[in-house]
C-alpha cells in the first residue's frame, strides 16, 4: 500500500496556497504510507536560459554556497541557490547533460534528484508530517505538485527507494502498486543505457518512461506502451513541466480518485485527502477508468 | 418528528456507528442526517433498523456495508465496496461509485445514479443493483443471485463465471465474460425490470430498451431441480 496525491492548478490564483493545500493532502495519506514521503513541486522557473538541479546531501551542514560558486564559475553565470534542509536547488545557464556532468565532477557524493526548468524533487525517510515540517512545504508556492507516501513492499526503506522518481527533464513519476516483471525490464533498460540505481520496481517504471521518450514517444504514447510492457499493479501520477497525467493498470485494484473544478484538478488514492480543498463540495469527483491515459495541461 | 443531525467534523465515526447500531424499532423512526463525512470509511456500516439516513458529501470505503433494513442515501461519491454484503434495505448513491459496489450482497436494493467502477455486484447473492450510468469491467463476476440493471454501458468481461444472477444492460456491452450469454427478454423479465426501475425511481428509461444476459450454465454443475432456490 502507498498513497498518492497530486494537485494541478488550472488557474494561478491558488499558486501561493499550493504548499498549504498539498501538505494536508500528503499528511492525510500517512495511513497508506508511513515509511517515507516525497514530492515534486513545479512552477518556480529560473531566468531564461537557466535550468535547475535539485541536489541532496546526506547531512544538513553541507556548504552549498561553495558548490554554487563553483557552478557559477564553470558555466560563466551567476548561479542561483536555494537551500532547504539537506537539499539545495541550484540554477545555472547550462544544459541537462553538462549540469549532470558538473555535479559528478565537482562532488560525486551528491545525489541528483531532478533536473529541469520547473521541477524540484525532495524526499526523505520518515512520516509524511515530518517531511512536511522538515522542508516547510506549507510555505511553498507553485503551479502543480505531486507527492507520495510510501509503505515499502518491493525494496528497502531508503531515500533512494522513495518517490517521486525522476524520469527525465521536468518529468517524474509516483507509483502505488507493485510490478512483477521489473527485474527483466531493469536488465533491458540497463542494456539500453538507462541507469537504474536501486532494486525498486517503481524506479524501473520511471526508467521505462524515460527510455520510451528517448525513443521519440510523447508522454501519452509512452504510457500507452507501458500498458503493454509493465506487468503488475499500478496507479501512476506523472508530473510534467506544464501538466500532469494519471494511469491505472487494466485490472485497476489500486485506488484512485479524481476531482476537478474550474480552478484545479486533484488526484489522490482516497477521497479523504481531497476533503480540505476549496470548492471540493462542488467538484466533479470520479474514479479514473482502468487502462486509460488521463492528462491535464501540456502533458504531451 | 425532527431530524437527528450528526457532524463527523465534530464527533467520531465510531460514535456515529454505535448510535446507529443502538437504534430500536421506535427510535429508528427519527431520520438521521450525517454531515461532513469527508471521505471517511465505513460510514453507517452494520445498521440493522428501518432508519432513514442521509449522508451529505463523499464517503470512503464500505459505506452502508452489511446494511439491514435502513434507507441510506449518499449525497456524493462512494468509495470502494459501498453496500457490500447488504442484506436488506435501500442504499442510494447520488454520485458515482468506486469498485466492488454491492459486492456479495444478499438482499435489498442498491441504486447508483452515476457510474459504478469495476467489479460492480461481484459475487452478489440476491441483492438488486440499479446503475443509472455505466459499470466497469468484471461486473457481476461469479454472481449467484439477484439482478444487476445497467442503464448505460458495461465494460469487459461482464458476468464472468456467472451463476444465476440476471443482468440487464441498456447500452453497449464491451465484452461478455466466460459462460455469460445474451438471453431472450420475456414478459416475466420485462416485469421484473419494470418493477426494479420503478423502485429505484429511474423514470427516463423503458424496460424494452434493455437486453438481458445470464449464465449459459456450462461452467458450474447446474441442477434444474434447484432452480427455484435462486
Amino acid at each position: 500500500m502507498c498513497g498518492i496525491v497530486g494537485l494541478y492548478l488550472k488557474k494561478r490564483d491558488l499558486a501561493g496556497e499550493i504548499g498549504e493545500l498539498f501538505s494536508s493532502m500528503l499528511i492525510c495519506m500517512s495511513d497508506r504510507g508511513p515509511d517515507s514521503a516525497g514530492f515534486a513541486l513545479y512552477g518556480n522557473e529560473p531566468p531564461a536560459g537557466y535550468i535547475k538541479v535539485t541536489l541532496r546531501h546526506e547531512g544538513d551542514d553541507y556548504d552549498w554556497q561553495v558548490l554554487a560558486d563553483r557552478f557559477g564559475d564553470r558555466f560563466a553565470c551567476e548561479a542561483e541557490l536555494q537551500i532547504n534542509a539537506n537539499y539545495a536547488v541550484i540554477a545555472v545557464r547550462a544544459d541537462e547533460g553538462a549540469l549532470a556532468r558538473a555535479v559528478a565532477d565537482i562532488d560525486p557524493a551528491l545525489a541528483i534528484m531532478s533536473i529541469g526548468r520547473s521541477i524540484e524533487i525532495l524526499k526523505e525517510i520518515g512520516s509524511p508530517e515530518s517531511i512536511v515540517d522538515r522542508f516547510d512545504i506549507r510555505s511553498m508556492r507553485g503551479t502543480h505538485i505531486i507527492g507520495h507516501t510510501r509503505m515499502a513492499t518491493e525494496s528497502a526503506v531508503t531515500t533512494d527507494g522513495s518517490h517521486p522518481f525522476s524520469t527525465g527533464m521536468d518529468l517524474c513519476l509516483v507509483h502505488n502498486g507493485s510490478l512483477s516483471n521489473h527485474n527483466r525490464l531493469r536488465g533491458l533498460l540497463e542494456r539500453a543505457g538507462i541507469e537504474i540505481r536501486t532494486q525498486n520496481d517503481s524506479e524501473v517504471a520511471a526508467g521505462y518512461l524515460m527510455w520510451r521518450m528517448q525513443q521519440g514517444d510523447t508522454l501519452p504514447e509512452a504510457l500507452e506502451a507501458a500498458l503493454e510492457d509493465l506487468d503488475g499493479f499500478y496507479t501512476f501520477a506523472i508530473g510534467t513541466a506544464e501538466g500532469f497525467a494519471v494511469l491505472r493498470d487494466p485490472i485497476a485494484c489500486k485506488p484512485a480518485v479524481l476531482a476537478e473544478t474550474d480552478d484545479y484538478v486533484a488526484m489522490a488514492s482516497e477521497f479523504q485527502a481531497l476533503a480540505d480543498l476549496p470548492g471540493i463540495d462542488e467538484a466533479e469527483v470520479w474514479e479514473p477508468k482502468p487502462a486509460r491515459v488521463y492528462t491535464w495541461g501540456e502533458a504531451n | 418528528m425532527g431530524v437527528q443531525l450528526f457532524d463527523l467534523a465534530d464527533s467520531a465515526l465510531r460514535e456515529l456507528n454505535q448510535r446507529l447500531h443502538d437504534l430500536n424499532e421506535e427510535t429508528a423512526q427519527t431520520p438521521w442526517r450525517v454531515i461532513h463525512p469527508r471521505g471517511a470509511h465505513a460510514v453507517a456500516a452494520g445498521v440493522d433498523s428501518p432508519v432513514k439516513i442521509d449522508i451529505d458529501g463523499h464517503v470512503g470505503y464500505y459505506c452502508a456495508g452489511m446494511n439491514q433494513r435502513a434507507q441510506i442515501t449518499v449525497h456524493g461519491m462512494a468509495g470502494v465496496g459501498v453496500a457490500e454484503n447488504m442484506m436488506s434495505g435501500i442504499v442510494r448513491v447520488k454520485g458515482h461509485a468506486s469498485q466492488s459496489a454491492g459486492a456479495t450482497g444478499h438482499g435489498g436494493l442498491l441504486v447508483i445514479e452515476g457510474d459504478a467502477s469495476s467489479r460492480c455486484g461481484i459475487s452478489m447473492k440476491g441483492i438488486d443493483i440499479v446503475v443509472g450510468g455505466s459499470v466497469g469491467h468484471m461486473s457481476c463476476f461469479m454472481a449467484q443471485a439477484g439482478n444487476l440493471v445497467v442503464c448505460g454501458d458495461a465494460d469487459e468481461a461482464l458476468g464472468d463465471s456467472l451463476y444465476e444472477a440476471r443482468i440487464f444492460v441498456r447500452g453497449q456491452v464491451k465484452g461478455l465474460g466466460a459462460d455469460c450469454i445474451e438471453k431472450p427478454m420475456e414478459d416475466e423479465h420485462l416485469n421484473v425490470l419494470a418493477a426494479l426501475l420503478e423502485k429505484a425511481e429511474v423514470s427516463q428509461v423503458k424496460p424494452n430498451e434493455f437486453r438481458r444476459y445470464g449464465s449459459a450454465r456450462q461452467l458450474y454443475n447446474f441442477q434444474v431441480d434447484n432452480a427455484s432456490s435462486y
